[in-house]
């Protein structure tokens, strides 16, 4: 290893840095900690800030705001569709960018860059005028449409990180082989970037279920989980909401973990195969 | 790319330059007025923006770096298990942890109820609605932007040039100064670039954390467009909201190149 602190013990490293990253940690993880312990609370008013004992009610009926019920599975579903057509399109945009060196390609990349940079609030701004002078009508559509728009850069970004290294010569082979084009993308392109597919998916998915800024411009009337969760701090915000919050970090914890487990374990067993 | 950005930029641009109102409709007309109205009206929410999301940033780095060094240079085989520790919390949505943090600072909420009961704490005080609420909220929602940007140009130090250094006699502090901080800018001007635009524009924090007086820029686009439906006023205010961005963006791109950002 080539770990600093191994060859030069430095106290700085060794006591003073740990305890600090660990602090941060303690700052980061706050506010989760008091999502969920909130979700136990036996709150009786609107409000839920002061703690007034424990129960579990909360979390045996968590779905007993019909409203929110109904705006989680809105989002549910606006961000499954969303991340399913801007992983398409975005990982059409990373391959073809890698491909053909088109003399696009640095216009392509600046487009990706002002994405990032114009910021939500006038990208939320931007669409609302667009929709508006289209005549588009506000609501589920207009949220998935926006969804998509945002989530792509992320997608081509993540999904070209993986195309790095990736030979042009192999998809080549297969079709001097026989193949037709599309049973190329099927056989060879696919399995080797679909690592970097799937993690831009989840991230798309990510992004558009939390979305708030930008949906918030185009919904009209709909509502999605974020959207409900803002609209309900005017009048206090159930503890049903720090129920699902939980079920969304665990789930999204479960499955983080569990990929970098087998992403450890997939990476050892490698490095014993090549031993042998 | 063409449909999905530079459309929905055009028409907000021609929308900036109409006049009207909602009721009987906008007219292209080369309306400016918007521009130097907008600006004249809401100065103020625009210096807000730059003096929380400036703070927030630097808050943020100076949060960030000795964490994302630690985790470089001496969390060894446990580095994946500490980022995605710093990661996790992000899990939960934006709106919920910012919620969250309006809970943990409340007057009366688990941090300072206590200490005011305990008269550890005088009964006015607070930290929730004003603007250090702002700024350490804006600088939580984006910590991660700033975080792996400067964690991942650290990680590709050439371990080398620090025992070359130190070989020269370098002691830990000029090691520090003239080794690792200057390798490690990349990640530094890349992290300020992703944290200080989202902090900069966002309205949430300040909506959820702030009180009155410490109205954002983003959260006046939002109102006009939402609530006054005065659409060219917004649609000029975020205009120049985002050429001022793109301005700084560029100037950065000038000195420090693309890469830095695209992360390739």
């Amino acid at each position: 290893m080539t770990d600093v602190s191994t060859r030069r013990p430095l106290r700085l490293g060794r006591f003073v840095l740990p305890a600090y990253t660990h602090l941060v940690l303690l700052w980061l993880f706050a506010p989760i900690v008091v999502m969920t312990v909130y979700g136990f609370n036996d709150t009786h008013g609107r409000l839920n800030i002061v703690w007034s004992g424990f129960t579990l009610k909360w979390f045996t009926d968590p779905f007993g705001v019909t409203a929110l019920t109904s705006a989680v599975k809105t989002s549910l579903l606006s961000a499954t569709i969303g991340a399913v057509i801007s992983t398409v399109l975005g990982t059409l945009i990373a391959l073809a960018s890698h491909r053909y060196r088109f003399r696009g390609r640095s216009l392509l990349d600046a487009v990706m860059v002002m994405n990032i940079a114009a910021s939500e609030v006038v990208m939320g701004a931007a669409l609302l005028t667009l929709f508006l002078t289209a005549n588009v009508p506000l609501g589920f559509l207009t949220i998935v449409l926006a969804q998509v728009m945002f989530s792509i850069p992320f997608v081509a970004i993540t999904v070209r990180a993986r195309l790095v290294g990736f030979d042009n010569a192999l998809e080549e082979a297969a079709q001097d082989l026989g193949a037709t084009p599309f049973s190329t993308f099927m056989l060879v392109t696919l399995p080797i970037i679909f690592p970097g597919v799937l993690a831009a998916a989840l991230l798309a998915f990510a992004l558009c279920l939390d979305d708030y800024v930008i949906t918030s411009f185009v919904s009209g009337q709909t509502q999605t989980f974020p959207l409900w969760v803002y609209g309900a701090t005017r009048l206090g915000v159930p503890p049903q909401v720090n129920v699902i919050g939980t079920f969304i970090f665990l789930a999204g914890a479960l499955l983080s973990v569990g990929f970098s487990l087998m992403r450890g374990w997939r990476n050892r067993q490698l490095a014993r195969e090549s031993a042998v | 790319m063409f449909l999905f950005f530079l459309l929905p930029i055009l028409t907000l641009a021609i929308m900036s330059l109409q006049s009207g109102d909602f009721f009987n409709g906008f007219v292209f007309t080369w309306n400016v007025g918007n521009y130097s109205r907008g600006i004249s009206l809401y100065s103020e929410q625009y210096l807000h923006a730059i003096e929380y999301g400036g703070a927030a940033t630097i808050v943020a780095l100076l949060v960030a770096y000795p964490a994302a060094y630690w985790i470089a240079f001496h969390a060894g085989p446990r580095k994946s298990s500490y980022l995605l520790a710093v990661l996790l919390p992000f899990f939960v949505s934006f709106v919920i942890r910012t919620l969250s943090w309006g809970v943990l600072l409340a007057d009366d909420g688990p941090l300072f109820g206590p200490l005011k009961s305990a008269q550890l704490l005088p009964l006015d005080f607070r930290v929730l609605a004003t603007p250090v609420a702002v700024t350490g909220g804006l600088a939580y929602t984006f910590f991660p932007f700033m975080l792996l940007p400067v964690y991942a140009s650290l990680e590709k130090i050439d371990r080398g040039l620090i025992e070359s250094a130190q070989d020269l006699y370098a002691n830990r502090f000029e090691v520090l100064r003239r080794v690792i901080i200057p390798l490690s800018l990349p990640g530094v001007f890349a992290g300020v670039l992703l944290t200080g635009i989202p902090a900069i524009a966002d309205y949430v924090n300040q909506d959820l954390l702030g009180g009155v007086g410490t109205t954002m820029v983003g959260r006046v686009i939002e109102r006009q467009f939402e609530v006054s439906l005065n659409y060219p006023l917004a649609a000029a205010l975020a205009f120049v909201f985002m050429l001022g961005l793109l301005a700084t963006l560029l100037l950065y791109q000038r000195i420090f190149g693309t890469e830095q950002i695209m992360g390739d």
